[in-house]
């Protein structure tokens, strides 16, 4: 099984480590063509204005939506959250506009307040250790999001259908539970999709 | 919840790769970066080039300038503190700066001693010409080093022999026995257990960017094929004929540093480029690499 990471901006080789922990092949994807290679698309942290720029500009927007939209799994962490939601806090445009959340940037303040903390996630038994930096929140969930991680009354993991986003960065630690999670949707879509 | 750990920090900077930093010196430019694509923009009051022209002592910029990009950008913001200047790099946290580059572009206040960078919240990058400079500052606490290069200049070369130099150290490192280890720790100048960190990673511990000297989008792109994660740019941008193109230009041609065809066309028309220094006519003492070891 292949896992895509777009790779035009932000903690590529990461995710890229996490996944291969899960057993599936992790794959850099720079071009539109790469994505009828791989099963599930992870969209890493970055600078969202940045990455949101850059797919545009390569055809990564159309090319995206086509994916997600044969209900193949995209997970977004930090940026890649902010780049899969339908509304951004504050009326800067959308980018990918697929998941029906609304987030908001940089939300809990600049860097000096980006913090570590351990968090549960509905659907995995033992709390994960959550990175936030510079991090969105979702502010807003539409009726079909699934709610899995709360922090301080504020929605930091969702998940819609074949849609998974986080506030937080799992992928800069050792824990690839997260990834799991997303490596079992993705192995659940491709054998439906057979 | 726990801030300003090694991972929050070191994370940061994971961010930014495969992305450009770019100097800017007021709002207006900073706006123009961020519409571009760069990652984050570095508050100046002055470019290298023009600091290297005007001479004197160039500081931390004034706090006003700070305040403005802060204020009119979404994207993180660094800012500049004299090598040794403690104070200058808390004032600059205190604005809220979200990296901190303690630089040998600035006049450095203490020729001995680098900041205690543990003590701060936020990260701080910090220039390397070879390992050991590169391992010194990690052991600092710095979260993000940059080849040093030769600052203002428009000149390619020693950005490339210091990200070259750094490489094959590592490639040396990483082939030595473990009763080899401690002997080169010593030669280095460096902490046993940092070097043994870098022999069995086979890189750098944190994110390594290139800097100084980097004038056009095939001189970032060379960087990226040398293994930069990332690349900052400084006089380059402000001092083209057209800002807004070169500043675009220079992004994709970091994403797509393997793509030749994408580089010539991103490349056409973009007018003059910084006229340049060649190296060999700097005396030593005009040379910022050789500012803080």
């Amino acid at each position: 099984m292949k896992i895509g990471v777009l790779a035009l901006q932000g903690a590529v080789t990461e995710h890229i480590v996490s996944i291969e922990k899960t057993g599936a092949q992790g794959l850099p994807i720079k071009r539109a063509e790469q994505l009828e290679e791989i099963e599930g698309l992870i969209i890493p942290g970055g600078e969202s204005t940045t990455i949101g720029k850059l797919m545009r500009k390569y055809g990564f927007i159309e090319a995206i939506r086509d994916f997600a939209g044969q209900g193949k799994p995209v997970f977004g962490t930090c940026a890649g959250m902010i780049v899969l939601a339908k509304r951004i806090d504050g009326g800067e445009p959308a980018h990918l506009e697929l998941m029906d959340i609304t987030v908001a940037r940089n939300a809990f303040g600049r860097q000096r307040e980006s913090f570590e903390c351990d968090l549960e996630v509905k659907g995995i038994s033992e709390p994960v250790r959550a990175v936030f930096i510079r991090a969105p929140l979702i502010k807003e969930v539409g009726p079909d999001v699934d709610v899995l991680t709360v922090y301080k009354d504020e929605i930091v993991t969702a998940r819609q259908g074949n849609l998974l986003v986080s506030s937080f960065h799992p992928e800069l630690t050792d824990d690839y539970r997260l990834h799991q999670y997303f490596a079992d949707m993705v192995e659940y879509s491709a054998a439906a999709n057979q | 919840m726990e801030t300003g750990t090694s991972r929050v920090k070191r994370g940061m900077a994971e961010m930014q790769k495969g992305g450009v930093i770019m100097d800017v010196m007021n709002a207006e430019q900073a706006k123009i970066a961020e519409a571009a694509g760069a990652v984050a923009v570095m508050a100046l009051e002055r470019v290298p080039s023009d600091i290297r022209a005007a001479g004197g002592v160039a500081r931390m910029a004034d706090p006003t300038i700070v305040e403005e990009v802060i204020k009119v950008v979404s994207i993180p913001v660094m800012a500049k503190a004299r090598i040794g200047h403690y104070v200058e790099a808390k004032v600059l946290e205190s604005l809220g700066v979200d990296y901190l580059d303690e630089s040998e572009v600035l006049t450095p206040a203490d020729e001995v001693f680098h900041i205690n960078k543990r003590e701060f919240t936020v990260p701080f990058v910090c220039g390397a010409k070879d390992l050991g400079e590169a391992l010194r500052r990690i052991n600092e606490g710095a979260s993000m080093i940059r080849t040093k290069g030769e600052p203002g200049t428009g000149n390619i070369v020693e950005a490339v022999r210091h990200m070259r130099y750094i490489n094959s150290q590592i490639r040396k490192v990483n082939n030595l026995s473990l009763d080899e280890l401690y002997n080169e720790a010593k030669t280095l100048g460096v902490p046993y257990e940092l070097l043994l960190e870098v022999h069995e990673l086979g890189k750098l511990p944190v994110v390594n960017f290139a800097a100084g000297g980097v004038a056009t989008p095939a001189d970032a792109a060379l960087m990226m094929h040398l293994g930069a994660d990332g690349v900052f740019v400084g006089s380059g941008i402000f001092k083209s004929d057209n800002p807004e193109k070169f500043a675009r230009a220079i992004v994709e041609a970091t994403t797509h540093f393997t793509d030749y065809k994408l580089i010539a066309e991103v490349s056409k028309n973009l007018g003059t480029p910084m006229k340049g220094i060649d190296i060999a006519s700097l005396s030593p003492a005009e040379r910022m690499s050789e500012r803080g070891r």
